[in-house]
């Protein structure tokens, strides 16, 4: 769905490149999250697919368009939340949709809410009780909470149903609540339509979620793969093991070819799927077992870490 | 179709941005009449009796279309401040052409200019400037040109700049000078050669210029270029100042 090829951009007058030749593909319908510290290049990333920046160089396709040379065919199948809210506060929620419908040339323009279509208004009340707007729908965006106002760029980048949706943090700045039920209801969403979600965001636990995380750092990717993977690439999984014997434990483990390391207690390196068989292999009696399982934070710090070393 | 329906619509947000923000309303209209109404008048009754021309209706010609020039380059320069305020992301992505947003403001802004075109043209009446009903209605088409004319303009400017401070900071420069380049209270035909080229290159000459054309229509010769040269001068930098000012524009957004 989305194929990056060194994809580049160096800012004017930047001594170096905001995002530094990244490759990777993105499946249609996948939950894929961009991570990486503030600075990192995810803004620019999703800048340049949604056509807003030009590429310095390298080359990008969604759904099989070159988002340089058919940046209006991109635009039409691409929806975005933007880091910072980008609704018009003078208009009302509603004005603030229809607009956007109008725009990507849903339906033909009309002066008041009446005399738009009647799929139109549905479409509109549909989106707007799944996101729990429907009653403020008609009032002015300056009086609606953060929290709401998230939910009506949700309500207004799902109108024309893109392939891919694309948010640029759309946490930030909400409180817990709120943040629960935005993901709440994106799962909603992807589930009910399959839209793909490129997210991007420095909050591990939204990123926990994803099919697939590439982790960038400095415009570079530093880490891709599904989240059990960057776990196990990156942050070792190990037991720890340890025996009153420790020179028959030894020479045990590397009897059974586990590969283990420290003079006790050791650790050995098995992921969790193989933990129990190489328990019960051992023999000497254990008087320590403890599993060492890394969160994904452990392995986003770690990574973040190397790099800025 | 689809591009016409979103002309349409970014006009319509703008009329809805000047019907809800009630202090722009106010300030819009005040200037205009503070200039026609103390200006023009102090001047006629001053120099008024010694000059062969009324000088309460040359002011008020020229109050008249400034306000209307510069209303619309003014609106299209708040397409910076769509962008700080994020809004024009949002009007960057959409699938329509760059050339419809910028129609799309122009249009906008041009209906934003028009209740101001109504209410100094009532101003005027009120203050005694003659009127016939066809001067009224030759009016409406000058008014229109030079509302696009000015929207052409702040295309143009717009392209040039990066945010809405420096906008801040550069209009004095840009707009004042041309008050008096393009004779709104003073004469300027007899410039010394100097103020001339000045003021042959200041657009906003021949917005006025042309406002004059039509309401002075068989009457003094105020105008200093006749209706057909403004109107060629005025289509040629129109053109000029859309395609440089547009790909400008587009090629900035872009290239950051």
């Amino acid at each position: 769905m989305i194929h990056l090829e060194g994809l580049t951009k160096r800012y004017k007058k930047a001594e170096r490149n905001a995002v530094d030749g990244i490759s990777f593909d993105v499946r249609a319908g996948e939950f894929f999250a961009l991570l990486g510290p503030n600075g990192a290049g995810k803004t620019t990333t999703i800048s340049i697919l949604t056509t807003t920046l030009s590429p310095t160089s390298g080359a990008a396709t969604i759904d099989g368009h070159d988002i340089v040379r058919e940046a209006s065919a991109v635009r039409r199948i691409v929806g975005i939340i933007f880091q910072r809210p980008s609704l018009d506060m003078n208009l009302t929620a509603e004005e603030n949709v229809r607009f956007h419908a109008i725009l990507y040339g849903l339906y033909p323009y009309a002066p008041s809410y009446g005399l738009m279509p009647v799929a139109y208004r549905e479409q509109v009340q549909g989106l707007a009780s799944l996101l729990g707007i429907a009653s403020e729908i008609q009032k002015p965006v300056r009086t609606f909470s953060g929290g709401m106002r998230r939910k009506l760029e949700i309500v207004r980048s799902l109108m024309h149903r893109p392939k891919v949706l694309f948010l640029d943090e759309p946490t930030a700045g909400l409180d817990v609540p709120s943040r629960r039920t935005l993901w709440d209801y994106l799962r909603t969403i992807r589930r009910e339509s399959g839209t793909t979600v490129f997210l991007t965001t420095h909050y591990l636990e939204e990123a926990e979620e994803a099919d697939t995380i590439c982790i960038i750092d400095e415009g570079k990717i530093v880490s891709f793969g599904t989240p059990e993977r960057i776990k196990s690439d990156l942050v070792q999984e190990y037991v720890l093991v340890d025996a009153e014997d420790r020179p028959r434990l030894r020479e045990e483990l590397a009897r059974l070819e586990l590969r283990s390391d420290g003079d006790g207690p050791f650790r050995v390196h098995v992921d969790s799927r193989h933990t129990h068989a190489a328990l019960r292999a051992i023999d000497t009696p254990l008087t320590l077992v403890r599993t060492h399982m890394p969160s994904l934070e452990d392995a986003y710090l770690e990574i973040v870490g190397k790099v800025s070393e | 179709m689809s591009e016409v329906s979103a002309v349409l619509t970014l006009a319509h947000r703008d009329l809805i941005k000047l019907l809800r923000d009630r202090a722009r309303i106010v300030s819009d209209f005040a200037f205009p009449l503070i200039f026609i109404g103390i200006l023009g008048t102090s001047l006629q009754s001053g120099f008024g009796p010694t000059s062969n021309i009324n000088l309460l209706h040359f002011v008020f010609t020229g109050v008249l279309a400034q306000t209307i020039w510069q209303s619309t380059a003014l609106g299209v320069i708040s397409l910076l401040m769509d962008r700080e305020q994020d809004f024009s992301q949002e009007i960057f992505v959409s699938p329509i052409s760059r050339y419809s947003i910028i129609f799309g403001k122009i249009l906008g802004e041009s209906l934003v200019a028009f209740p101001q075109f109504i209410a100094i043209l009532a101003f005027g009446i009120i203050l005694g400037v003659p009127f016939t009903l066809e001067k009224i209605v030759a009016l409406i088409p000058a008014a229109l040109i030079i509302a696009v004319y000015g929207g052409a303009f702040g295309v143009l400017v717009l392209s040039r700049l990066d945010n809405q401070r420096q906008a801040n900071q550069i209009f004095p420069f840009v707009m004042l000078p041309q008050f008096f380049l393009a004779g709104i209270f003073n004469p300027i035909q007899n410039l010394p050669w100097f103020l001339d080229i000045l003021s042959k290159i200041a657009p906003m000459r021949y917005a006025v210029d042309l406002m004059r054309d039509v309401y002075y229509a068989g009457g003094p010769s105020v105008p200093i270029f006749d209706l057909p040269t403004n109107l060629a001068i005025i289509s040629a930098e129109f053109a000029v100042f859309m395609v440089l000012g547009t790909a400008g524009f587009v090629r900035a957004e872009r290239n950051r």
